[in-house]
């Protein structure tokens, strides 16, 4: 039986170390700074790098969290704030990981491209919960637009969260929550 | 005939964005709350009570329960004593999502034109409207927000008659088992079987309207979305793919006449944000 321990708390920028510590299936609280982003600015920032030029935002040491928001209401830091498929951003993540980016925050599968980037460069990517934006939006404090304003709730945002709830899915050595989760849980193949 | 103003349609749909997007049915909280005396997996059980503070706080706050307030899909059963005036039935639909999106902050997912112009249209038009044209003086809308990532997890599966039952198992399953945490899980299994591609298709979205784990009225079918059930509860996906004994909250079936040489399969997996609302004007 998989018990799930307390959670571990760490702080942004990440070190390698610190990255390298951690296990799949881990729970952690993160406090620190966020950065956003989805289809449209990955494509972006994509095109950038193909075009020799530096990203907008200094990714070294820093998590990206796979997230566009609901629009806040008056009286709101954001709007209702959940992650989205991680896998639509697979093709991207390589060559962000190879630029410093420690670590990514989603859900669902991974290629096994982003997965061997994890383990070269000593990188994780953390699952929060898909379905608990109105919870998971009370964990951010602040947000601001820092690139492509023009994409709207895919724009890249700057977040500062508290204790922001994740859990290891992939670690920097191979270790995989959701195959090994799978086959801990499975009664028939 | 009966008529009905298009400024009364658009605002009845208006108000079906908000109460979709902020506050889930009922019949999905009791089975999610039925979910969690079934989890045996600690980090599955973790997540449904979590999912569970989700919809009460989305409830109480009057906010998105999730950010993807997706694909808006409108089903209008039409009296044939209806006369809309002022517009078009249509038109009073797409602007009751604008204006509903609009005025409750929710995020507009929508881009302009899929290949060419990834644009986003600004108000979550359009919305996807399928009409039935049935018997009497009302008009019936049913609305339902389906989200990016479990909508990516459809499959459709053309077998053929001699896989019978069995292989509509085995497409059911594959499809939930593929599909993993993409879909966010646990899911409501819609299948369709039968008809045309489009048919299975449709009767599958249709599926989904059906409340949470309400039985098909044909036993015979009420049998095998049992069996399915516990067939995709096996695969040990569990709750957001961490594991655990709640892949599906329902398996619910919808079946067509299909042609002599066809067995058409389609699975859409309702993502646990349940989200629909319906109103009769």
């Amino acid at each position: 039986m998989s018990a799930v321990q307390d959670p571990i708390k760490i702080h942004t920028p990440l070190t390698t170390e610190q990255a390298l510590q951690l296990k799949a299936g881990d729970q952690v609280l993160i406090t620190g700074t966020l950065y956003t982003g989805r289809d449209a600015a990955h494509k972006r920032f994509a095109e950038t790098l193909a075009r020799g030029e530096a990203l907008p935002v200094d990714l070294n040491g820093q998590i990206i969290y796979y997230v566009g928001p609901s629009p806040a209401k008056p009286g709101q830091v954001i709007g209702s704030a959940g992650p989205t498929t991680a896998t639509r951003m697979d093709s991207y993540t390589p060559q962000l990981l190879e630029l410093g980016l420690r670590g990514m925050i989603g859900k669902g599968k991974r290629s096994d491209a982003v997965r061997e980037a994890l383990k070269k460069h000593g990188a994780v990517y953390f699952g929060s919960i898909g379905g608990l934006g109105a919870l998971l939006a009370k964990c951010i404090k602040k947000s601001e637009v820092v690139a492509y304003a023009d994409l709207g709730a895919e724009a890249v945002h700057r977040l500062e969260v508290e204790d922001f709830p994740a859990v290891v899915l992939c670690d920097a050595h191979g270790g995989d929550l959701y195959s090994s989760a799978v086959k801990e849980w499975a009664l028939a193949e | 005939m009966r008529e009905i103003p298009v400024a009364t349609i658009r605002d009845a749909v208006a108000e079906l964005c908000r109460i979709a997007n902020f506050e889930l049915p009922q019949d999905f909280v009791t089975a999610l709350r039925v979910a969690q005396t079934k989890e045996t997996s600690p980090r599955g059980l973790r997540t449904l009570q979590l999912l569970d503070q989700n919809q009460e706080l989305a409830r109480t706050e009057q906010v998105p329960s999730c950010q993807d307030t997706g694909f808006v899909i409108v089903f209008a059963d039409v009296g044939a004593e209806v006369k809309v005036i002022g517009g078009e039935l249509e038109e009073a639909i797409q602007a009751g999502v604008g204006k509903g999106y609009k005025q409750n902050y929710l995020r507009a997912s929508m881009v302009e034109d899929p290949l060419f112009n990834r644009t986003n249209t600004g108000n979550n038009t359009p919305a996807m409207t399928h009409y039935e044209f049935e018997p009497g003086d009302h008009l019936h809308l049913t609305l339902v927000v389906k989200g990016g990532g479990s909508e990516n997890s459809t499959k459709l599966y053309m077998l053929t008659p001699a896989q019978g039952a069995e292989g509509v198992k085995k497409a059911v399953v594959e499809a939930v088992r593929m599909a993993g945490p993409n879909a966010c899980p646990p899911v409501v299994v819609c299948v369709g079987v039968g008809g045309t591609a489009d048919k299975a298709m449709l009767i599958a979205k249709k599926a989904s309207l059906r409340e949470v784990g309400a039985a098909h009225p044909d036993e015979r079918i009420a049998q095998f979305e049992r069996e399915l059930l516990e067939e995709v509860n096996a695969t040990g996906v569990g709750p957001q793919g961490y594991g655990g004994r709640v892949t599906a909250l329902a398996v619910h079936v919808e079946t067509f006449p299909t042609h002599i040489a066809s067995l058409p399969v389609a699975v859409n997996l309702q993502c646990h944000a349940v989200r629909r609302a319906s109103v009769t004007i």
